[in-house]
């Protein structure tokens, strides 16, 4: 995302000029606009008009349209961004209050003007705009006839083929049905990665598995390669890393961001620390669960004691509708790193932050035991 | 004809066509319809539709024609009758009623033929109160008081003794009938009487022979329509019963016939309509467990074992050279494997070739999928089901897993290996955990490689101690444990009393074969309806498809409907084999594979439930479950992801409430609604799966009615379904 010009008042109110670059802006720009802001933006609008004579024509035109949202809607595999709502600024071919639908486009410029900018959604702003986020990785989590191709981007996790395939088992005098069953999986496996892998972005594939999987696939993958002559994955042999996961289910990338090789390749990308820092937050639930807390309420009340240390809260909170229930989010992280804590904003579309969202989206570890919490009957259970 | 189209004139079913002339003229006919009938087929359907109405009018309202070979048909077109025309005629009954009314009337019918009015018959049998004998007395008292018909008097003797040739047979073939020709009667009267449907719809125990009722209709056909002589029909018909039975007698396996005629001889006034019910209706215990009792009283008793232990414990050595010993694996095979593995530098591994089968398995020098085989002992046949030991490999120990009843647990003695296996990241522990959750309340012991270390007592007595004091904290009462001590790779103490003379000094205990064959084989659940959960699906011989699994409760037989659960798909089940061997029959417990038609291969995936399509299994993706946590590093939350293993199934499911932490002895509420789950703690939690999936609860079928969770490859926890 580039940003193109900012205009933002004391009192928080004020406009932002943003060019999306790739699909992943899109999901920034889906955390950023809410309900009740104004966008303009580039778009193609079909007219009518009606000639002095009666007969009509109607064309499409591109134009510049400031629409007050009413609805977002946000396609999280296709990366799509439509807004509805009423015109605001009448021009020569739409009339004010006519309803439109934006799509936002990569490479276009949008203006974005909100009544209130708080501190989350300025931050969104420049970590969107921060061009040394990117690390995109693809991963490839299998097990025997199940198989899962993954690109992981800063801020999300795409699961871009999911490959199901029954494999008959071994048994007493027929390997032969197992052994074609586990090429045909193979193969599909090799396709999904040929098709949805972009070798010329991604920096690294992790291939993922428990057992041998892994390695048949690899060894399988790479004659096939030499056999059929495959430029693209020759040339791309060294990308690839072989990882151990439990399982070949989407949850498992966990278990393969944590992996200490995948660290180390992958320095400090958003998704990995993540993972990290939930990680830490089971343990301290394990180790030490006065010190470890999970609801709103919970959460709320130590931070009332001044005591969270590392703030954990998924990007899905800020993205509700209600103005006062999101000003509470925005509040609550804004004194955590006032009075010193680290405020981690999960992504919901990776897998950490799908596990934090089910946790009621927001933790927090503290930096001493609050055991008189633990006592308390908290409501968010019910939520 | 021939001349007009020279072309067809080779085919077969095309000059079969043609003899129904017109047929090929008219436009906008569905030719295909045609060719892909076969020629009985076609006879059988244009035999319903240009005699139904004469027929039953013939047989009905006129009568008096003493007609043998045509009486089920006359039924068939009876019964089907019922819903509409016929419904004044039979008097207001209860569908029960009706039903034993029907059944005997069909069996008077194959006694006396249909020389007597149907209303008369039913009067009688209605005067004796569905009694069949009394009314059958009563019909032939009156019929020879009377002698008003004199042209159905004449054969009677004749054709009533044949009926007494065939009284066995007769017996068999009636409930068939009557189930056919009842769900035909549903499927025109739908949604009558919801129960009575279930009934009709239950699934068909036998195959209805199709001897009889083909033949004749074939020969129906053969009569030029319209003539409707009498005569030419009954001297077909007669021609053709001997034959026509004969195919019907052979298709019935031979056990059905004999347990049938048994309870036929064991009590003289049995009324046909116990006869009916018991075959019919599955809830029917008595049947079921007689049937089962007739089916393998005398054969051996079915033993499922799995083997576990921590990898390189020597599992598949072991029971290869268990099978080797026992005859199961040819000497020119085995003089195979030896040269082949020579080859490979891997000696050692030559008895586990036996059970790991592929590639993979055999150059890495482990077990990968569970490996299945068969040996007998004095008393059982044991299914033997190889379990790899490694812990990447878990989920597929845990499908065999759920398919057993008793377990040997195989440790490795050496010194070092016993207790890398046993602590903590040995796969010994875990393994026995999760049998012991599954189930599996029998344990043999082997400790194995016992000759590395000199037979010595002291490392025997070390390991027992070990390994008793953790089984019994897993739950195993101690006289259900055994310990034994062996060599796979010598095949010491395997199958014959100890000849090592170290071990001979100290050990007086019984070989590992006698400990099999000392394990107890639980007791079948084969009055529960029928569920088979698939473990495997594959291209079988011929047509169709094969899944293959463990009957975990009930009975199926050949041509049964059964529905693929959770898909709601239905199916008929083509053939069953138990170990290659077509069977008729497969009873809970058993491990069969199953031919089925009537669904696409794609549609049925590892993990799904066949079931009895008139009893379903629940499908539910939200359940609630007791779970007993284990020793897990990471304490379970609310939104926790793990991995379900529900019998072959594996799933990924979230945690999505914690309703209850319990006490782990009383089982009382500790805590409502915890925060997290710590180890060792039992709880009601809530899961949530990705998919819907069949579960049944505890308390009803046990088998169907455990899970196992697990996260990162370790197993955090097993639950019982409580709600669903």
């Amino acid at each position: 995302m580039k940003l193109i010009n900012k205009n933002v008042d004391k009192d928080g109110g004020g406009s932002v000029t943003l060019m999306p670059e790739e699909s992943e802006d899109m999901w920034h720009a889906y955390n950023l606009i809410s309900e009740g802001d104004c966008v303009r933006a580039s778009t193609i609008r079909k007219v009518q008009n009606e000639s002095s004579t009666g007969s009509s024509t109607s064309n499409r035109v591109r134009t510049v349209l400031t629409i007050r949202i009413e609805n977002i809607d946000f396609d999280t595999q296709a990366c799509v961004l439509r807004l509805k709502g009423r015109n605001i600024a009448e021009n020569q071919y739409v009339k004010m209050g006519a309803y439109h639908t934006l799509d936002l486009e990569v490479n276009r410029k949008f203006t974005l003007t909100k009544s209130e900018w708080d501190s989350v959604a300025l931050e969104r702003v420049d970590t969107a705009c921060d061009p040394t986020q990117h690390a995109d990785v693809a991963a490839v989590v299998m097990q025997e006839g199940l198989a899962h191709i993954c690109l992981i981007t800063s801020s999300m996790t795409l699961v871009r083929a999911k490959i199901d395939q029954c494999i008959p088992r071994k048994r007493k005098g027929n390997v032969q049905q197992h052994e074609k069953g586990l090429q045909r999986y193979f193969e599909s496996v090799m396709q999904g990665i040929l098709r949805h892998v972009n070798f010329d972005v991604v920096k690294c594939i992790l291939i993922a598995s428990p057992g041998f999987v892994r390695d048949q696939f690899y060894e399988y993958m790479f004659q096939q390669a030499i056999k059929l002559d495959n430029k693209i994955l020759l040339e791309n042999k060294s990308k690839f890393m072989l990882i151990h996961s439990s399982s070949g289910f989407k949850h498992s990338l966990r278990e393969v961001l944590t992996d200490p090789s995948v660290i180390a390749k992958m320095a400090d990308t958003k998704a990995s620390s993540e993972v990290r820092a939930l990680e830490s937050f089971y343990t301290m639930l394990q180790t030490e669960p006065a010190k470890a807390f999970y609801g709103t309420k919970h959460v709320e009340r130590a931070n009332e004691a001044q005591a969270i240390e590392t703030l954990l809260i998924s990007d899905n909170l800020f993205r509700i509708q209600d103005v006062k229930l999101r000003k509470r989010y925005v509040t609550l992280v804004d004194s955590v790193r006032e009075s010193g804590g680290e405020v981690k904003i999960f992504s919901s579309m990776h897998v950490s932050g799908e596990q934090l969202d089910q946790l009621t989206g927001v933790a927090a570890i503290l930096r001493f035991p609050m055991p008189e919490l633990e006592d308390e009957e908290d409501s968010d259970h019910e939520n | 004809m021939d001349l007009r189209k020279p072309s067809m004139k080779d085919s077969h079913l095309m000059s079969h066509l043609n003899e129904c002339d017109g047929f090929d003229d008219v436009y906008g006919h569905s030719v295909e319809d045609d060719y892909c009938i076969s020629p009985s087929d076609a006879a059988q359907f244009m035999f319903d539709r240009t005699r139904q109405h004469q027929m039953s009018a013939f047989f009905n309202e006129e009568n008096g024609i003493a007609e043998e070979g045509d009486c089920n048909i006359t039924s068939f077109k009876q019964d089907i009758s019922v819903g509409d025309s016929e419904k004044q005629k039979w008097p207001d009954l209860s569908e029960l009623d009706e039903v034993r009314l029907r059944s005997c009337l069909e069996e008077i019918r194959s006694v006396i033929g249909d020389a007597v009015p149907e209303q008369i018959l039913i009067d009688s049998v209605m005067k004796n109160e569905f009694d069949f004998n009394k009314a059958l007395d009563d019909v032939l008292s009156s019929a020879a008081s009377a002698t008003g018909k004199p042209a159905a008097d004449a054969p009677k003797p004749q054709r009533e003794r044949k009926s007494r040739d065939r009284g066995a047979k007769r017996a068999t073939d009636v409930p068939d009938r009557l189930r056919s020709d009842d769900s035909s009667t549903n499927n025109r009267q739908t949604g009558v009487v919801p129960q009575e449907n279930k009934v009709g719809s239950t699934p068909v125990v036998k195959v209805v022979p199709p001897g009889t009722k083909t033949v004749n209709i074939t020969k129906g056909f053969d009569v030029p329509p319209g003539t409707d002589s009498s005569e030419s029909l009954k001297s077909d018909s007669n021609a053709v019963s001997p034959r026509s039975l004969s195919p019907s007698s052979g298709r019935i396996s031979p056990s059905m016939g004999i347990e049938v005629a048994d309870t036929l001889s064991d009590s003289k006034t049995m009324t046909v309509k116990e006869v009916k019910t018991a075959t019919r209706s599955r809830e029917n215990k008595v049947d079921v467990l007689t049937q089962y009792q007739q089916e393998r009283g005398q054969s051996k008793e079915q033993l499922h074992m799995v083997v576990i232990g921590h990898v390189d414990a020597g599992k598949s050595t072991l029971m290869g050279h268990l099978l080797y010993s026992l005859g199961q694996v040819n000497k020119k095979t085995m003089h195979k494997y030896e040269q082949e593995s020579k080859k490979l530098g891997k000696q050692s591994f030559v008895y586990a070739w036996i059970l790991d089968e592929t590639g993979e398995e055999r150059s890495r020098g482990i077990t990968m999928d569970v490996g299945q085989s068969k040996f007998e002992t004095a008393t059982k046949v044991v299914t033997l089901l190889d379990a790899p030991g490694h812990k990447d490999f878990i989920p597929n120990m845990i499908t065999g897993a759920t398919q057993a009843d008793v377990a040997l647990l195989v440790v490795d003695a050496t010194r070092g290996e016993f207790e890398t296996g046993f602590e903590s990241g040995g796969q010994t522990r875990e393994h026995a955990l999760l049998v012991r959750s599954l189930g599996v309340s029998q344990l043999g012991v082997v400790v194995n490689k016992l000759d590395t270390v000199g037979w010595s007592q002291e490392r025997f007595e070390e390991v027992v101690g070990k390994l008793g004091a953790f089984l019994k904290q897993a739950g195993f009462t101690e006289s259900n444990v055994t310990f034994v001590p062996c060599s796979g790779l010598t095949g010491e103490n395997l199958t014959s009393p100890p000849s090592e003379d170290m071990l001979l000094q100290w050990y007086k205990g019984p070989c590992l074969l006698d400990v099999i064959d000392k394990f107890k084989a639980p007791e079948r659940p084969v009055t529960k309806p029928f569920r088979l959960s698939v473990n495997d699906i594959f291209k079988g011989t011929g047509s169709g498809f094969c899944v293959s699994g463990r009957v975990e409760t009930g009975m199926v037989q050949v041509a049964d409907k059964v529905l693929v659960q959770p898909q709601n798909e239905g199916a008929v089940i083509k053939g069953l084999s138990i170990d290659d061997v077509a069977v008729q029959v497969a009873f809970a417990g058993d491990q069969v594979s199953v031919t089925l038609a009537g669904i696409d291969m794609q549609n049925v995936a590892v993990g799904y439930i066949l079931c009895d399509p008139t009893q379903l299994i629940p499908v539910t993706s939200h359940f609630e479950a007791r779970i007993v946590v284990f020793n897990i590093k990471v304490p379970i939350t609310k939104g926790y992801a793990v991995i379900l293993h529900h019998q072959s199934l594996v799933e990924q499911a979230v945690i999505t409430k914690l309703v209850a932490q319990l006490n782990k002895s009383s089982g009382e509420v500790i805590k409502r609604q915890p925060r997290c789950l710590t180890r060792n703690s039992n709880a009601v939690v809530e899961l949530e799966m990705s998919h819907p999936i069949c579960m049944e609860l505890y308390r009803d079928i046990k088998e169907l009615g455990r899970f196992m969770l697990r996260v990162g490859g370790i197993t955090v926890a097993a639950g019982l379904v409580t709600q669903v």
